[in-house]
């Protein structure tokens, strides 16, 4: 593995103002990845991990509380760039985002060609409307969109079509780090493994990096280099693919992949009872202690997060001995 | 017909086809979305089944039409041996409906005891208002959302994905119906709540010995709960077996390209690419002559897949098969 660091975050925190209390969306969240290579981020819906990547991207709500960390991209410390450099050299031009529910994200009055374009001529990244329609017609070949598909609107196009044109809108710019939050997840499965054939295929041919956002264990493994499991806000687990998927180290990621079904080998499906806890008054110590099969006194510290020898990062007790 | 037993089915579906007309400016007609185009089978008391099928090849129509919501175009369903219009209202008491967005299903201004107290309400069913709210209570138990006085005066916003989905099957199963038709029950949960409702269907249909229709688009989650499974594919049944037959010999080059795009979590993945078919679904309004999966089907037969549609073959017993690579009675 090179060391080549794309991409580290230190301590990165986002807090919500809600009418209850501070929510902590993002409570000290640290990673680090390589240039070209692919992290998937899993974790249940509410663990944060859609507000990590709107963290990134500086996509905030009004109703920010706190928005502290750092973010190193490329050498550039972007935490520290003013609103207006971020957006002219970082969001769409380093770093670019396919958003949930790509499905309705398309404007379905401006043409799908048009629409690609749009990161192009805002972020101004070409002279004129005749070299962005060719940057768009090469994203969309890339993507697999026929281009009289250009002329089109959204709603004429399939779910899957519609997917790939937003995944062209985040490529349009050549960006080196792609964001995609849960890409494929409303659509069908043959559409999705197409689809995750053309993502793998791009990042090898663009060298991309990506960071994948999604709850779908068995899909998440086809496009993993690293991975690393959220939970309620903090990061439980960090490590290569294969440790993650072989053998997951916190109780979470254990019970995690416990509770996928797999179609070829039998196994018995276990599920992890209870519920996350709230992000507004999330319980002291470890926050998965309530919920985990494994706990003892200590937990009711917060636990470190150890690194162990094969570069694994877990956040629990069970390894604080174990540490490099 | 696939199966022999006539009498002893809880339901029997025969040559079933749902229609929707396409009209231009409301009276023009200009053609018909063949939801369902001649879908045949029979459900046994107490057995449960999975249909799988991408979106839009017409299981949630079949499953609507299976419950008296839409009325078939032509062919018809029996239930314990009586068509559908011959029971009348009565039929609606009898099955129960499990939706795929349990908060789109759940009134939002309705508290639980409500929504659960309105089918027996409707249906007449145990008059006194103690009997109801015993039996609302016994309910919620089944399903497992205890404390039950503590669920039974919320509204479905103050619950979790999980639970709103309970409160649906809870729904659902109130009034003792022998089938229930569960469209997507959880596609919309989290991973790991998924399990759990499934495990919680499977055990309601073993205790009562309900019948229940599954569908879904996941073929991950079938084998955890039903013993056969049709596979559905623009309009028609393309494949019907056992689970376990059907997901280590996958006869139709459609059910093969599912089980290939469905990963294991295996770290290898990440290297290698998928050998799945391109192309969409084809147009319910104009489907494909011929066999509709042959437009992205790499082994169409020239001049046979495309101008004639596959009966059902049986190269393997009780596996069914609509497929042309099987009119010798065996493999490919």
């Amino acid at each position: 593995m090179s060391n080549d660091i794309l991409l580290k975050v230190e301590d990165l925190r986002l807090y919500f103002r809600t009418t209850k209390g501070v929510l902590r969306a993002v409570d000290g969240v640290s990673f680090e990845l390589a240039r070209d290579r692919a992290m998937v981020i899993v974790g249940e819906s509410g663990c944060g991990k859609t507000s990590l990547a709107r963290a990134l991207l500086r996509l905030l709500p009004r109703n920010v509380h706190t928005y502290t960390g750092r973010v190193h991209l490329d050498g550039t410390e972007i935490m520290a760039l003013g609103e207006e450099q971020f957006r002219r050299q970082v969001r769409w031009v380093k770093m670019s985002f396919v958003p949930q529910a790509a499905m309705n994200a398309l404007n379905p009055v401006v043409r799908v060609g048009d629409q690609v374009a749009d990161p192009l001529l805002i972020h101004n990244h070409v002279k004129s409307k005749k070299e962005a329609m060719g940057r768009v017609e090469e994203a969309l070949r890339l993507v697999g969109v026929p281009l009289d598909f250009m002329t089109r609107y959204a709603f004429e196009l399939s779910g899957g079509m519609r997917q790939r044109v937003i995944i062209a809108m985040a490529l349009v710019t050549s960006p080196v780090l792609v964001i995609l939050d849960e890409p494929t997840s409303a659509l069908d499965v043959l559409t999705q493994a197409n689809i995750m054939n053309s993502l793998k295929k791009i990042r090898k041919e663009l060298a991309l990096t990506y960071i994948l956002i999604t709850h779908d264990i068995a899909t998440s493994s086809e496009l993993a280099n690293e991975s690393m499991v959220m939970y309620a806000g903090q990061v439980a687990e960090r490590s290569h693919a294969g440790g993650f998927y072989k053998t997951p180290f916190h109780p979470y990621s254990k019970m995690l992949m416990a509770s996928v079904p797999t179609l070829r080998e039998d196994k018995e499906l276990a599920f992890i009872p209870g519920k996350p806890p709230s992000l507004i008054d999330p319980p002291e110590g470890c926050r998965f202690a309530p919920r985990c099969p494994e706990r003892f006194s200590k937990c009711d510290q917060d636990p470190p997060a150890v690194t162990l020898e094969d570069g694994r990062v877990v956040k629990c007790w069970l390894y604080a001995g174990k540490a490099r | 017909m696939m199966e022999s037993k006539q009498n002893g089915a809880l339901l029997q579906v025969r040559d079933l086809h749902t229609w929707f007309e396409l009209r231009k400016f409301g009276f023009l007609r200009i053609g018909f979305v063949r939801a369902v185009d001649g879908v045949s089978f029979d459900l046994e008391e107490g057995e449960a089944f999975a249909i799988v099928g991408e979106s839009g090849c017409g299981k949630s129509t079949l499953a609507r039409t299976v419950l008296g919501l839409y009325k078939p175009t032509k062919g018809e369903v029996r239930f314990q041996g009586r068509s559908l219009p011959e029971l009348g209202k009565r039929y609606h008491s009898q099955v129960g409906y499990v939706q795929q967005d349990p908060y789109g299903a759940l009134p939002p201004f309705m508290s639980v005891k409500r929504i659960l107290e309105e089918p027996l309400i409707i249906n007449k069913a145990l008059p006194p208002k103690e009997a109801r709210l015993a039996r609302i209570e016994e309910v919620l138990e089944e399903v497992r959302l205890i404390p039950v006085k503590d669920i039974i005066g919320k509204f479905p916003h103050m619950l979790s994905g999980g639970q709103q989905q309970r409160v649906v099957i809870a729904r659902a199963t109130i009034l003792k119906p022998k089938l229930i038709v569960a469209d997507e029950p959880v596609s919309m949960l989290d991973a790991s709540v998924r399990v759990e409702i499934l495990k919680l269907l499977r055990e309601l249909q073993e205790a009562h010995q309900l019948g229940v229709i599954y569908i879904t688009h996941d073929l991950s989650t079938i084998r955890y709960f039903s013993e056969r499974i049709f596979v559905m594919y623009a309009a028609k049944f393309v494949e019907k077996a056992k689970v376990r037959e059907l997901i280590h010999n996958p006869l139709h080059p459609y059910t093969r390209a599912l089980l290939e795009a469905l990963p294991d979590p295996e770290p290898e993945n990440a290297e290698t690419f998928r050998n799945v078919p391109p192309g969409e679904p084809p147009s319910l309004v104009r489907p494909p002559e011929g066999c509709r999966f042959h437009p992205r089907c790499t082994q169409a037969i020239k001049e046979l897949c495309d101008q004639q549609v596959p009966p059902e073959f049986e190269p393997e017993p009780e596996h069914f098969v609509s497929c042309w690579l099987y009119r010798d009675g065996q493999g490919s």
